[in-house]
């Protein structure tokens, strides 16, 4: 596409810039940029999980010291609103999942409904094997 | 006035002004027009200057697309009384240059549309006694769904990455092309996807959505390009780890 040029030139047609806060313009437009925004938080939360891994792996004492840390308000404040943001970004990818995923058994279509069904129920699974692994164990 | 609505038209006369003004006109609202009506009768009885592209009447031309209160809308197919008491605000589409009061330049779409054949490509084409080349409704509905779009670009208007980035190939011409790439009768599916496999193709968008929201066919433009994606990140892997086999 580089080598043709975007529009044809015309001296008296209007061209408008799009406002730099054109995602506060729609509330679709905001929550858009709230979902990809939310990436930052999965990183984030990625980051702290690392650091929970090396903790465990030094021991009682640093895992000790870690948990310390993580009670202080700021450090909560942050994983409460991640946490918040993660949820949004998972529910909002399961919700896009069908529409880029399509899946055929023999002939027939599998319907959207039912793939996005199955993100959602290997969350649940997920979450339960964790809570079993965290919790009761 | 209950039974006549108040439409704010946009206006923008290229040798009289630089920025566009608005007409506000008194029109009548019967409860089976449409806002194209309201600008019929306008153009028919009150400033025959005004200047807007219509051609159908019946949502398959895909002329009349502006923007109705801020949203793209077929203007053949948006009734004045859902908008009562009013009053309603109709601009140009937005995202394009505006040529004349409610017209834009659709040039660049055009070219866009080229760049992708959407046709049905084939490698060799077999001579006409060896008969059609067949498909089964099956297959049919594979690709119906994108086949339904009329060139209206209402898509284009409602997406702010062609508005930010212009190179982006938008999401009306990837929905054709993927209506062509589902299509069992088409082999130009890797034509294509040299096109699109790049910034300015499948991955400049971002999946904001309005697409396939403001679409009046139903064709799910987001839709389209997100299974793009995975088909465009599959061939590129393919590339990748087997070069010559691929």
């Amino acid at each position: 596409m580089a080598e043709v040029p975007v529009y044809n030139y015309h001296p008296r047609w209007l061209r408008r810039r799009v406002s730099t806060y054109w995602w506060l313009e729609k509330r679709s437009y905001f929550a858009f940029v709230l979902r990809e925004g939310s990436c930052l938080f999965v990183a984030w939360f990625v980051f702290y999980l690392l650091l929970l891994v090396r903790a465990v792996l030094q021991g009682e004492a640093a895992y000790q010291e870690l948990l310390a840390w993580s009670a202080r308000p700021w450090i909560l404040l942050l994983n409460i609103v991640s946490f918040l943001f993660l949820i949004l970004h998972a529910v909002t990818f399961f919700d896009a999942a069908p529409r880029a995923l399509v899946v055929h058994v023999g002939k027939k279509r599998v319907p959207e409904r039912l793939i996005g069904l199955s993100h959602y129920a290997a969350w649940l699974v997920a979450s339960a094997v964790i809570f079993w692994l965290v919790l009761v164990r | 006035m209950r039974d006549h609505i108040t439409l704010q038209v946009a206006r923008y006369l290229p040798e009289k002004q630089s920025e566009p003004t608005f007409d506000e006109h008194e029109v009548p609202c019967p409860k089976d027009w449409v806002v194209l009506d309201g600008l019929n009768y306008i153009k028919d009885r009150i400033d025959g200057t005004l200047s807007y592209r219509w051609s159908c009447r019946m949502g398959i031309c895909g002329s009349c697309g502006m923007t109705v209160n801020g949203e793209p809308k077929l203007t053949c197919a948006t009734f004045l009384s859902d908008y009562a008491p009013g009053p309603l605000r109709i601009e140009p589409l937005r995202n394009f240059p505006i040529i004349r009061d409610l017209i834009v330049d659709i040039g660049d779409f055009m070219r866009k549309l080229v760049a992708v054949k959407p046709f049905i490509v084939r490698r060799y084409e077999k001579p006409i006694s060896d008969g059609e080349y067949l498909q089964t409704p099956d297959e049919l509905d594979e690709y119906k769904q994108f086949s339904m779009c009329i060139n209206c670009m209402l898509c284009y208007a409602a997406c702010p990455i062609y508005g930010l980035d212009p190179k982006f190939i938008g999401p009306a011409a990837i929905a054709l092309a993927q209506r062509y790439n589902l299509d069992n009768r088409d082999e130009g599916a890797s034509q294509r996807m040299d096109v699109l496999n790049e910034h300015a193709g499948i991955w400049g968008c971002t999946f904001v959505g309005e697409c396939t929201k403001v679409c009046p066919k139903h064709v799910d433009p987001a839709g389209a390009i997100q299974r793009y994606k995975l088909t465009g990140a599959i061939e590129s892997m393919k590339a990748f780890f087997m070069p010559r086999g691929a």
